[in-house]
């Protein structure tokens, strides 16, 4: 007699483990965010009571990143500071030649908030250099 | 005979290549699992270096405000034109809030204001000066204050 319950298969009830786990899965499905090539790692935004996301997304924004050490990001790839105005250059040969003008282009600055504010501003030089008007400094929002 | 007995068996069905894979998935879900802060944006505006036409009325003077720094980056004391403030983020709000009341409220008065910080703050102090200048919270609601913002010329410092 007991040798026929070992060898009889027990059957566990797999229902509701399955239910939690997928809606585990449907619950980091829904909260994934895949846009990380505007947001890297290495920044840390400063904070701002004021800083509301915005209704509506911008339409094709220059997103510049600019690190603690003074280097930039642009379009996920990290640049010296005389570098970024090469290949800004060439971004706006390239909308140029599309017909979009420069002066209605966005530029998102996101700066750690340990950058020093003079690159900062060189990075903006450099985008008024060709020929941008339209800046927006980006923060975290804090509470 | 033979259909009783289907009927009344059940069908065990092999969970465990399903279950695998669910809990694939899953892992990889929790782990490109990120917690996204809201971010929000302060706009700037920095017509080109040379206005193309000289202006009929001379624009009104815009509120200078300068921000020193210590070495270490720090904020050393901020400056409303030339009387110092001291680092009190709260103070300058109070000064640009009268400014803006005294020439007509935030909503009529068409002032610039000017940051010019020095080179080698911090980012961060150059953000607070921006948020307290622009608005305040009370009990909830927003009140704008001065909406622009922007930063006062200065001598380039990229090398060439």
């Amino acid at each position: 007699m007991k040798f026929k319950s070992k060898s009889e298969k027990k059957e566990l009830d797999m229902t509701p483990m399955i239910d939690i786990t997928f809606l585990l899965i449907a619950f980091f499905m829904v909260l994934i965010n895949f846009s990380e090539a505007d947001q890297s790692e290495r920044i840390k935004l400063p904070a701002s009571e004021l800083a509301k996301p915005p209704d509506k997304p911008l339409v094709e924004p220059v997103v510049l990143q600019i690190a603690e050490d003074g280097t930039t990001i642009f379009n996920g790839r990290t640049y010296e500071i005389r570098a970024l105005r090469d290949q800004l250059d060439l971004y706006r040969r390239l909308q140029t030649s599309m017909n979009k003008p420069m002066s209605a282009a966005t530029v998102v600055i996101r700066a750690d908030g340990f950058a020093q504010s003079g690159t900062v501003q060189d990075v903006i030089q450099i985008c008024r250099d060709l020929g941008m008007q339209n800046f927006k400094l980006r923060a975290k929002q804090s509470k | 005979m033979k259909r009783n007995r289907s009927q009344h068996k059940r069908i065990a069905l092999d969970m465990t290549s399903m279950i695998d894979v669910v809990f694939l998935l899953l892992v990889f879900f929790v782990m490109t699992f990120k917690i996204v802060i809201p971010e929000g944006d302060f706009s700037i505006k920095m017509p080109p270096a040379a206005p193309s036409q000289p202006l009929d009325v001379d624009p009104p003077e815009p509120i200078r405000i300068r921000m020193r720094a210590n070495e270490d980056g720090t904020l050393a004391g901020m400056y409303y034109g030339d009387d110092p403030l001291g680092t009190s983020f709260r103070e300058l709000r109070g000064r640009v809030l009268r400014e803006v009341t005294r020439r007509g409220g935030p909503d009529k008065a068409d002032i610039d204001i000017e940051l010019a910080p020095a080179d080698n703050l911090h980012y961060g102090h150059v953000m607070e000066a921006i948020t307290a200048v622009t608005g305040q919270i009370q009990n909830g609601n927003v009140y704008r204050i001065c909406d622009q913002v922007k930063f006062a010329p200065r001598a380039s410092t990229i090398p060439d």
